[in-house]
C-alpha cells in the first residue's frame, strides 16, 4: 500500500464506503494534504466503487477542495462585489507584493497560496479573506503585513 | 379504486386533460400533441432540469416552470404559449447561442441539431448578446471512435446521465461549477486514455455537434476514386432499418435493397454483407460453446468458464476488459462478425476474386462507434495486414448517399454481390437484443437434438423485446448420440443489453450465482438498432420499428438458420477445411482480450 492509499484507507475506516461518504473522505485528504492528487482521487474511487471521473468531478466542484498543490496556508482574498468596492484591489497587490506571487499561485517553500474567493458573508467589514480557516476582516495593508509576518514564523 | 383516485386532470391551453398522478406537465402536453421545446430532456434520462427551455405559465404560480421537471397537480390550469414563455425561452436560447462556437456551416450535426432547430424557431438573433465563447477550447480527436468539441457543448449534461445510467461507465463528468463548469473526464484526459468504451450512446443522446463519431468516410472517397484499389463494403444487419431515417424514410422502413444498390452507385467494387459473418459466428461461437458444456459436464474439468459470453459488441468487449478483467475467459473467443469478415476479406476473398490483398480497402457499415476502436485494434492483423480498414457508422453512410448526388426514393433495389453476400434470418436478428442468442439456439438446438427448437416457426419470443434482462430455458432431450451428455440438461441462457444490464449480469458470475450457461451481451440499450452510430434521434418508440423490421426480415427469408447457409457450407469445404475452431478459423476468426485498468 502506498502513502496516499494508507491515507485514504484511515478515511475511509472514519466515514464509510457509502457514495455521501466521499465529501467527508475529500475533506479529510484536503486537510491533510492541502489539495486532492489525482492519485488520491484513484484510491477514493477504488474504496467508493465510483468512477474516478466521478471523483474528480466532486473535488473541482467545490471551491475548498483542490485539485492543484497548494501551499501550507492557502490565502483567499474575497472578490464579490463589496469587499471589490472596500479596495479589495489594494489588498491583493500588497499580498502580491509580500509574497512575491501572483494569484493563483503557490510560494517556492508551498508555505503560501493566493487565490480569489466568492462572499465569504462579511461584507460589513470588508474587505475580507481567508487563510485557511481563519477569516480576517477591515483589511488594510498594514493589517496584512502583520498578519503575514505572523503566519511567516508559524511552522 | 385505487387507479380512479391516482387520476387527475389539468387544462393545457385550454384543453382538459386526464393523467395520472406524478405525470409532469411535458407528458401531459404530448399527450394531447401540444409541442413544448426541449433540451436537456431526454426521454431516455433522468430529469436534469437545468436549460429550462421548456418552461411555460402555470396561473398562480410566480415563475415560469421548467414543464419537464414539474409533475401536473389536479386542476392546474397551464398555458404553453403565451408572450411571456416564448420572449423567456428566446432569451434562454440566444443566451446559449451567445456561449456557443456557432459554425452551422461546418458543422456536422447541422440540419440534425436540437440547438441550431431551436434558434431558428425561435428566431434568435445572433446580435442579441455579445459572444461570450471562451477562446482556445481545442477539439479532443484522441479517441479512434468520438469526437469532442467543447466549443459545441450546452451543458445539457446528457451525455453524462447517459453513460452514467445507461451505460454505468461514467467515463464523463460535470467538472468545475459556474461559467467554468465543462464536461470533462477524470483530470481532463484525453478521451483515449480513460474507460471510455466507445460505445457513442453519449453521442446519440447529444443534442448539438459537441459529441460526433470521428468521421473516416473522406478516406473512403479517397479509395474509390483511387483505380488500383478494391473497395469492398459489408453492412451491419442492423444499418439497413435505420438508413432510411437518414433519407427521409419513417423508423423501421424496409430499405435494404436500395441501400445496396447506392452503395454501388456510390462506387464500391463489392457490396457484401455482415449477416454472411454473423451466420460464421453462429457456427464458430455454437462450436465453442458445445465443446466448454462437454469439457465442464462430461469431462468435469473445472477449468472452463461458463457461462460464456458473446463477444460481437466492441463496447461491451472493452467494457468487460475494463470493468472486470478477471473475468475474460467467460468471453467467446469468437471475433465480431465485422473482424471475421476484415479476416476473410484479405484473405479467402482476396483468393476468389484474384485481387492482391493490399489492393483491398475493406470498410464496414455499422450501427456503431466502438467499431472504430475494435478495428483499430493491435491484434486484428490476422490477414497480415489491417483486417478493416475503416468503420463507418449508418450516419456516414448515410452522408455519403447524400454527398453522391443520389435520388433515394427512386433508386430500384439491388442485391448482394457474391461471395459473402448470402445470409439467412438469423444473422439479421443480430441487430436487436436477444438476436445472437436466438440465432444461436436455432443452431445449437438442432446440432445437439437434430430438431428444431421448440418454439412456434422458430422465434424465441422470450429473448426479444426491450425489457432489460431476459431469460429462457431450453430442456435438451432425445439428444443425439454425440450429445448424450447433454441429455435432460436444462440449458439456461440470458440476454442482457444496455452496460448497466451487463453489469447486473456480471456482478451475479463474480459472486459465483449465475445460473446460466450461455448469455448475449450488447452494450447498447436495444442492441445494435440502438447503437452510438445510428441515426439520431434515438428512443424507444424508434427503437421498437427498428426491432420490428428486423423480425419482419427474418420471417421474410427461406433459410433461418445460420448453418443453412450455401456460402457457409462452401467456405468449410474450401477454405476452412479443418472445420468450426480448426487451426484457420483459429488463426482468423478467434481472437484474444486485454486486461484494463478500471480507473
Ligand atoms: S452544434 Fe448545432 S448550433 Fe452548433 S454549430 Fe453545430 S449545427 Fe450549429
Ligand atoms: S462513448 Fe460510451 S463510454 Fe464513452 S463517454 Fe460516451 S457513453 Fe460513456
Ligand atoms: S456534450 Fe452534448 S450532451 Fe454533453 S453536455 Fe454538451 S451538449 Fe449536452
Ligand atoms: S463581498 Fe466580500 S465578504 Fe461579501
Ligand atoms: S428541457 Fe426542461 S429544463 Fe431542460
Amino acid at each position: 500500500m502506498t502513502k496516499t492509499d494508507m491515507m485514504v484507507k484511515e478515511l475511509v475506516d472514519k466515514y464509510g464506503s457509502k457514495r455521501e461518504s466521499l465529501l467527508p473522505i475529500l475533506q479529510g485528504v484536503y486537510d491533510l494534504e492541502h489539495f486532492v492528487s489525482d492519485e488520491a482521487m484513484v484510491s477514493i474511487a477504488r474504496n467508493l466503487d465510483l468512477s474516478s471521473a466521478d471523483v474528480y468531478g466532486k473535488s473541482t466542484f467545490y471551491s475548498f477542495l483542490d485539485t492543484i498543490p497548494r501551499g501550507k496556508f492557502v490565502i483567499r482574498v474575497c472578490k464579490t462585489i463589496v469587499c471589490d468596492m472596500h479596495d479589495k484591489n489594494q489588498i491583493v497587490d500588497t499580498l502580491e507584493n509580500i509574497l512575491k506571487i501572483k494569484v493563483g499561485e503557490t510560494t517556492l517553500n508551498r508555505k503560501f497560496s493566493l487565490l480569489y474567493t466568492n462572499c465569504l458573508g462579511w461584507c460589513h467589514k470588508g474587505p475580507a479573506m481567508l487563510i485557511n480557516d481563519d477569516v480576517y476582516t477591515d483589511l488594510t495593508p498594514e493589517t496584512i503585513r502583520e498578519i503575514i509576518t505572523d503566519y511567516k514564523n508559524r511552522e | 379504486m385505487e387507479s380512479i383516485k391516482n387520476i387527475i386532470s389539468v387544462k393545457i391551453n385550454g384543453i382538459d386533460v386526464s393523467i395520472e398522478k406524478g405525470t409532469t406537465i411535458l407528458e401531459a402536453a404530448r399527450k394531447i400533441n401540444v409541442r413544448i421545446p426541449t433540451l436537456c430532456h431526454h426521454e431516455d434520462l433522468c430529469v436534469a432540469g437545468n436549460c429550462r427551455v421548456c418552461v411555460v405559465e402555470v396561473e398562480g404560480a410566480k415563475n415560469l416552470t421548467a414543464s419537464c421537471a414539474a409533475p401536473c397537480e389536479q386542476n392546474m390550469v397551464i398555458k404553453t404559449n403565451t408572450p411571456k414563455v416564448r420572449s423567456a425561452r428566446k432569451d434562454l436560447i440566444a443566451l446559449l447561442v451567445s456561449e456557443h462556437n456557432t459554425q452551422c456551416t461546418t458543422c456536422y450535426r447541422s440540419t440534425n441539431c436540437e440547438l441550431q432547430a431551436l434558434a431558428s424557431e425561435y428566431n434568435v438573433d445572433n446580435n442579441t448578446y455579445l459572444s461570450v465563447l471562451k477562446p482556445g477550447i481545442q477539439v479532443d480527436r484522441s479517441s479512434w471512435s468520438i469526437e469532442k468539441d467543447d466549443s459545441k457543448c450546452v451543458r445539457c449534461q446528457r451525455c453524462v446521465r447517459t453513460c452514467a445510467e445507461l451505460q454505468h461507465v461514467n467515463a464523463i463528468t460535470v467538472a468545475h461549477k459556474g461559467k467554468d463548469m465543462k464536461i470533462s473526464t477524470f483530470m481532463d484526459l484525453p478521451m483515449n486514455e480513460v474507460v471510455c468504451v466507445n460505445c457513442g450512446q453519449c453521442i446519440i443522446h447529444c443534442p448539438t455537434g459537441a459529441l460526433t463519431e470521428r468521421r473516416y468516410f473522406d478516406d473512403i472517397w479517397e479509395a474509390i476514386g483511387d483505380e488500383k484499389k478494391h473497395v469492398v463494403i459489408n453492412t451491419a444487419p442492423s444499418v439497413r432499418v435505420a438508413i432510411g431515417e437518414m433519407l427521409g424514410y419513417a423508423p423501421g422502413a424496409h430499405v435494404t435493397g436500395k441501400m445496396v444498390a447506392a452503395l454501388k452507385k456510390i462506387g464500391f467494387d463489392s457490396v457484401l454483407d455482415t449477416n454472411y459473418t454473423a451466420d460464421l459466428t453462429i457456427v464458430e461461437e455454437g462450436t465453442e460453446l458445445l465443446g466448454r458444456l462437454k469439457s465442464k459436464i462430461k469431462d468435469e474439468d473445472d477449468s472452463v468458464a461458463l457461462p460464456m459470453i458473446t463477444s460481437c459488441s466492441p463496447g461491451w468487449v472493452k467494457f468487460i476488459e475494463h470493468m472486470y478483467p478477471e473475468h475474460l475467459a467467460h468471453l467467446s473467443t469468437c471475433k465480431s462478425p465485422q473482424q471475421m469478415f476484415g479476416a476473410l476479406a484479405k484473405t479467402y476473398y482476396a483468393e476468389k476474386i484474384g485481387v492482391k490483398p493490399e489492393n483491398i480497402v475493406s470498410v464496414a457499415a455499422m450501427p456503431c462507434a466502438a467499431k472504430k476502436f475494435e478495428a483499430n485494434r493491435p491484434e486484428m492483423k490476422s490477414s497480415g495486414y489491417q483486417d478493416i480498414d475503416a468503420g463507418l457508422t449508418t450516419r456516414e453512410i448515410g452522408h455519403m448517399i447524400k454527398q453522391a448526388g443520389i435520388d433515394f426514393s427512386e433508386i430500384s433495389d439491388s442485391d448482394f454481390d457474391s461471395i459473402m453476400g448470402d445470409s439467412t434470418g438469423a444473422a439479421i436478428i443480430f441487430g436487436a437484443t436477444g438476436g445472437v442468442m436466438e440465432a444461436a439456439l436455432r443452431t445449437a438446438y438442432e446440432l445437439i437434438t437434430g430438431r428444431d427448437v421448440p418454439f412456434d416457426r422458430l422465434n424465441i419470443e422470450p429473448v426479444r423485446g426491450l425489457e432489460g434482462i431476459k431469460h429462457a430455458a431450453v430442456k435438451l432431450e432425445n439428444c443425439l448420440e454425440a450429445y448424450s451428455f447433454l441429455e435432460g440438461v436444462e440449458l439456461r441462457v440470458a440476454v442482457a443489453h444496455g452496460l448497466k444490464n451487463a453489469r447486473v449480469i456480471m456482478d451475479q458470475i463474480k459472486d459465483g450465482t449465475s445460473p446460466y450457461h450461455f448469455i448475449e451481451i450488447m452494450a447498447c440499450p436495444g442492441g445494435c438498432i440502438g447503437g452510438g452510430g445510428q441515426p439520431i434521434p434515438t428512443n424507444d418508440k424508434v427503437r421498437m420499428e427498428r426491432i420490428k423490421a428486423i423480425y419482419e426480415d427474418d420471417a421474410d427469408c427461406k433459410l433461418r438458420k445460420s448453418h443453412e447457409n450455401p456460402e457457409i457450407k462452401q467456405i468449410y469445404d474450401e477454405f476452412l477445411k479443418d472445420g468450426p475452431l480448426g487451426h484457420k478459423s483459429h488463426k482468423l476468426l478467434h481472437t484474444h482480450y486485454t486486461k484494463r485498468n478500471r480507473y
